[in-house]
């Protein structure tokens, strides 16, 4: 098992600064808008990213979520181990919201397409976006996109991107690993 | 740990604590979920449960069913008053027949103690054992260990006392299998014809003064006296049983310290439990309904991501 370096700990910061700029391009004072973070993964990201409008851009009113797809997953029963589920953690409605999904790696598609599902069960939102840290070419399952991407990267089947943080990894880096 | 260790849930007695622990963290997910605006997710929208009721049951039907539904199952519902089981069909027969219409899991309630063991050796669906004669109710002991977690912020070390008709009761015996599995001291209370002999043998206290058990637990779960159940007379009267194992407000009022009521219902107000204390800010009755969702929700969820397709 191989693994090389995808991007360090400058890179993922200057990553996270342009991303969180490309937020505020687009949605201003968040007064109508929603971030939420994917679980198991995105969280970290999407804590982040809320960390640094809130601190660095000083935007008051972040409102962040964050969501758990296990239960609208299509896999169920498909795989040999139960689907664990995590912590859904959304205490607003998100009637008329305009949502942004927050997720480390785009692979398939498959976890959106959940997401999607998901998040209707608390309200219609007025649009849903995407950002991802990580973003997998070639190798969707689904006609999806994300609409804000930290790097795009082009990577076979049989390797895998981690997105290490800080918080749970003890490193802020990603890397591509060989199995 | 992310997988029962059991394909069907017929008895606590058959579970590990690691089971329990998983049922309770996959339960608090779906409390979660069903306090959403949208209370439903779409995990089991290829799974047909049968719901084969061969005895009455207004709560435990309900909860179940509603479960079914929250996870987007199909239901088959069954009761054996309306059945070809009184035109003598044999119980395998009658369950092979719908599980011919491709049925994934069955719950079942039976009056006979062992029925669902006995199912779940002869046909091929998972079984959920939702009240087997005087045997196991295994949901409802896990929905009060549950609802006590909640409460009191976890079960090991808590003192429960079960109070009223122990004999004839599948709560009392699913809830110390539960209870002891996860560390709680337990004690039955009730009149001695309605304690089973040798129920010292399962490791629980015996008591037969309501005010000495009161003094002594966390909490009292106080149980239903089954008259239907009752083919001899085993107290003088409801008025005398209510003397003395019934709980009311001026006993709970008297006691040292504040305990937590429970009750599995049906309740019978005025005989094991008045009013006031059924309705009082100690009481977590309705709590253990909600609970009843969850739990039975997380249940189904678990085996039925062990059906192979």
């Amino acid at each position: 098992m191989s693994q090389k370096v995808l991007l360090n700990e400058k890179e993922v910061n200057i990553i996270l600064h342009r991303l969180a700029c490309q937020l505020i391009e687009k949605h201003n004072d968040f007064s109508n808008t929603v971030l939420i973070g994917l679980q198991p993964r995105g969280i970290f990201l999407a804590d982040r990213i809320a960390k640094i409008l809130r601190e660095d851009y000083k935007i008051k009113n972040i409102h962040l979520g964050h969501l758990d797809i296990t239960f609208f997953r299509d896999d169920f029963r498909r795989g040999e181990k139960t689907l664990e589920a995590n912590t859904t953690n959304i205490n607003f409605l998100v009637e008329d919201k305009n949502v942004v999904f927050i997720d480390d790696v785009l692979y398939t598609g498959r976890s959106i397409r959940a997401a999607l599902t998901a998040i209707q069960s608390f309200g219609r939102p007025n649009e849903i976006e995407l950002l991802t840290l990580i973003d997998r070419r070639f190798s969707r399952h689904l006609p999806i996109q994300p609409n804000y991407r930290g790097r795009q990267v082009d990577v076979i089947n049989n390797e895998k991107v981690k997105v290490n943080w800080k918080e749970n990894d003890n490193e802020d880096s990603v890397y591509l690993i060989e199995k | 740990m992310s997988e029962l260790s059991v394909n069907h849930l017929l008895g606590i007695k058959y579970l590990n604590k690691q089971d329990i622990q998983l049922i309770f963290e996959t339960a608090d997910h779906f409390k979660e979920v069903i306090n959403r605006p949208i209370k439903k997710v779409p995990s089991l929208r290829d799974i047909t449960i049968a719901n084969l009721f061969f005895e009455n049951s207004t709560r435990t039907k309900l909860s179940f069913e509603l479960a079914e539904k929250r996870l987007s199952a199909d239901v088959l519902n069954f009761s054996s008053s309306q059945s070809s089981v009184k035109k003598g069909e044999t119980l395998i027969d009658t369950v092979n027949n719908i599980l011919s219409m491709k049925v994934d899991m069955v719950v079942m309630r039976h009056p006979n103690p062992g029925a669902g063991v006995f199912l779940s050796k002869h046909v091929k669906a998972s079984i959920i054992n939702a009240g087997d004669g005087a045997h196991e109710h295994p949901t409802q002991a896990l929905l009060d260990s549950y609802s006590i977690r909640e409460k009191l912020g976890g079960v090991q070390g808590k003192k429960v006392v079960i109070v009223g008709d122990i004999l004839h009761s599948r709560v009392a015996l699913s809830n110390i299998f539960a209870l002891q599995l996860q560390g709680a001291d337990v004690m039955v209370c009730g009149p001695k014809t309605l304690l089973p002999k040798y129920i010292d043998k399962l490791g629980v206290k015996v008591e037969t003064n309501l005010r000495k058990a009161l003094n002594w637990c966390d909490v009292a779960n106080m149980l239903r006296v089954q008259n239907e159940r009752m083919d001899i007379s085993y107290f003088p009267s409801t008025r005398e049983y209510t003397q003395q194992f019934g709980v009311n407000k001026e006993l709970l009022d008297s006691l040292d310290k504040e305990i937590t009521i429970m009750h599995p219902g049906p309740i019978n107000r005025g005989v094991e439990i008045t009013s006031d204390v059924a309705d009082s800010k100690q009481s977590i009755i309705l709590e253990q309904v909600q609970n009843g969702v969850a739990i039975r929700m997380a249940v189904i969820y678990l085996l039925a991501s062990k059906i192979k397709q």
